[in-house]
């Protein structure tokens, strides 16, 4: 079957909508909160779902990430519970699902066996924020082969001549980073998305998407006119944190995200 | 076959393994830093502060007691801890502040383990007039309270680092990211032979100082070039900087010490090469301690200076081709190491420099004939009087 994900940006064209993709640390606050959450997200009517994959080291991630990455971890949560995780949840929705994650967790696992394990258990495409394109010629060649979407970024400092070679290898999106910076909600993202999403149309059909700081649906909606969709996270995990303790939580943060799908869609 | 490449790889190690944003700034440092070196007038700036303000070249001094003590051996130390602030991480500060200076930056940051680098890195950030960042683990700063203490006297800001195990690894990925939001206005001054490139060629370069000014003294008193090169190896910078001038001397063979801790098969360690599994943190593809799962494991060394999980891309490559050799030293038998060297020679090593130190009581029962080492003296132990009291 072709991948998930283009077939999603198709209908998503056609309809004339955007998408919303939101990102949950796997295993904050629990692997079986994190299923019920990816059902409860699909029903809210959000289009890609992006697994983080905890690391110890998340470099290009802001505290709210980084709290919950070692929330999860702290729980116990591994790589190889994540994947199994992945396996039920294929049993139950066809939603399109990527894996955010660092690249030692798959250089560590092994390329090759990585990818056709995704493959395996039904993940449709690989966002590795500290794997610039220079390093993942091998990686692109597996996922080229597996038909697994290895998602590239694009953000504010990245030059034209650098948008053109990343343009040529995209394949499912492109994520663009709309600031300099790390993960986290911002109270605004500023604008040089516009500019750098022309230049990058430029170069590929490949639908463009925005992340880093969106955290509330007039953002959204202000930044989709210009993109292909918009990413959130952190504000998501907010909203987590903010209900952990409560047995309503999932309805609750999947209210919240359908705040930010009926701006899109 | 260069190295490292023009991606910064050396062999299967190192490369640029960061976020999109620091890719353009990156290649701007790397051209930046070759222009720097092809510069008469950059060259001059630098040698003259090495010179007038480090205090350089250090002596190579033959440590006669402790050649005796050892009996096979004739030991040369290369004394980096009688430059200013008391290690060779000046020789590298001074570079970089002085290169982010030409380069128009307004701002210096850097991570600090033992305070060591990052002292050094508020010391040419004061000298030069630029405001500095240092970024340094929470349980670091109670560890090295006099070194944080330095830094602020000098006008550096001490940022305490909570998230992860709250030590170097932690406050690397801090300025990491500090660095990925404030790039344009900011220089990122790394402390080792780590990082992305272009960090382990420029931080070799400005260390190289070390085995350049060595080889020559060592030629001039002996007449010939040494058997042995040994230094301590956390990161790497030390090591780098003595090692990297001798590597074509294939006769010279280069030992590096790593930290073992408790011993390389408990939990407790920093021997990444004595571990054998490469992985990549911080920007480059090195030998990297990690858990089944792929996290990255917490080192542990008596000497914060060496407490890192990984190593330098450049020793990674020097350990698989068999250039160089890597072997370890226990946090007892380094404080053994401390004492011999303070009470034979009258000089007080860092812990760090004493796992190098204790090495050479191996070496000595290893070798056939009577053999020539030098040994790179990285620092001085001042630092360390409050936490090696208890074993006095």
């Amino acid at each position: 079957m072709t991948n998930r994900i283009n077939k999603k940006f198709k209908e998503l064209k056609s309809q004339r909508q955007k998408a919303l993709i939101a990102f949950i640390t796997a295993g904050d606050p629990s692997l079986t909160k994190t299923k019920e959450l990816v059902l409860g997200f699909e029903k809210a009517g959000i289009d890609i779902v992006e697994l983080g994959i905890p690391f110890s080291d998340p470099m290009a991630d802001g505290p709210t990430i980084q709290a919950s990455s070692q929330r999860a971890l702290d729980r116990g949560t591994t790589l190889t519970k994540i994947i199994a995780l992945t396996e039920r949840l294929r049993k139950k929705t066809q939603i399109p699902i990527t894996f955010m994650m660092y690249y030692n967790h798959i250089f560590h696992y092994g390329e090759e066996r990585f990818v056709k394990k995704i493959k395996k258990v039904g993940v449709d495409g690989l966002i590795v924020p500290d794997l610039p394109v220079e390093e993942a010629k091998s990686l692109i060649k597996l996922c080229q082969k597996h038909d697994i979407s290895l998602i590239p970024f694009i953000s504010p400092t990245t030059s034209e001549a650098r948008i053109k070679k990343i343009a040529k290898q995209a394949s499912g999106f492109i994520y663009y980073v709309s600031v300099a910076g790390v993960t986290g909600a911002r109270s605004s993202v500023g604008d040089s998305y516009v500019k750098q999403i022309k230049r990058t149309r430029k170069y590929t059909k490949t639908p463009v998407c925005v992340g880093f700081g969106i955290s509330t649906p007039q953002q959204a909606k202000k930044i989709a006119r210009n993109a292909d969709g918009v990413i959130v996270g952190s504000a998501i995990i907010n909203q987590i944190q903010k209900h952990s303790k409560n047995k309503t939580m999932v309805a609750k943060v999947s209210g919240f995200v359908k705040t930010l799908v009926q701006v899109l869609h | 076959m260069k190295n490292p490449d023009k991606h910064g790889h050396f062999g299967a190690f190192g490369g640029k393994y960061v976020p999109e944003t620091l890719m353009v700034p990156l290649e701007e440092l790397e051209v930046a830093f070759k222009g720097a070196m092809k510069s008469a007038a950059f060259k001059k700036e630098f040698t003259a502060l090495l010179t007038d303000y480090a205090g350089r070249p250090t002596n190579l001094y033959l440590a006669k007691r402790l050649s005796a003590h050892l009996k096979t051996l004739k030991v040369y130390c290369k004394r980096e801890d009688l430059l200013h602030t008391g290690a060779h991480k000046i020789n590298n500060t001074l570079g970089q502040v002085l290169l982010a200076k030409k380069m128009g930056k307004t701002r210096i940051i850097a991570e600090t383990g033992a305070g060591q680098h990052g002292v050094a890195t508020a010391t040419a950030a004061a000298l030069m007039g630029l405001p500095c960042d240092v970024y340094m683990g929470e349980e670091d700063i109670h560890r090295q309270a006099l070194n944080v203490d330095r830094m602020r006297l000098m006008g550096a800001k001490v940022i305490p680092v909570t998230s992860g195990s709250k030590t170097l690894k932690d406050a690397m990925n801090e300025a990491i990211r500090d660095w990925v939001t404030n790039v344009s206005n900011t220089f990122y001054c790394i402390g080792s032979v780590a990082g992305p490139h272009p960090y382990p060629l420029m931080v070799r370069e400005f260390q190289a100082i070390i085995g350049k000014e060595a080889r020559k003294q060592f030629l001039k008193a002996e007449g010939k070039l040494p058997n042995y090169l040994v230094a301590c190896v956390g990161g790497g910078s030390n090591a780098m900087g003595l090692f990297y001038p001798f590597v074509k001397d294939k006769k010279v063979k280069i030992i590096g010490v790593e930290a073992a801790g408790h011993g390389v098969h408990s939990q407790f360690h920093a021997a990444p090469m004595a571990a054998k599994q490469i992985g990549v943190l911080h920007g480059s593809k090195s030998y990297l301690m990690q858990t089944r799962d792929g996290q990255v494991k917490i080192a542990h060394s008596i000497a914060a200076g060496l407490d890192y999980p990984g190593v330098g891309p450049e020793h990674s490559y020097f350990n698989v081709t068999g250039r160089a050799q890597y072997v370890s030293v226990t946090d007892k038998e380094a404080i053994k190491g401390l004492k011999l060297m303070s009470e034979l020679e009258g000089v007080i090593p860092a812990v760090e420099t004493a796992h190098a130190v204790y090495y050479l009581e191996k070496l000595a029962k290893k070798v056939k004939k009577k053999s020539t080492v030098i040994l790179c003296f990285s620092g001085r132990g001042d630092k360390d009087m409050g936490q090696i009291k208890e074993y006095i």
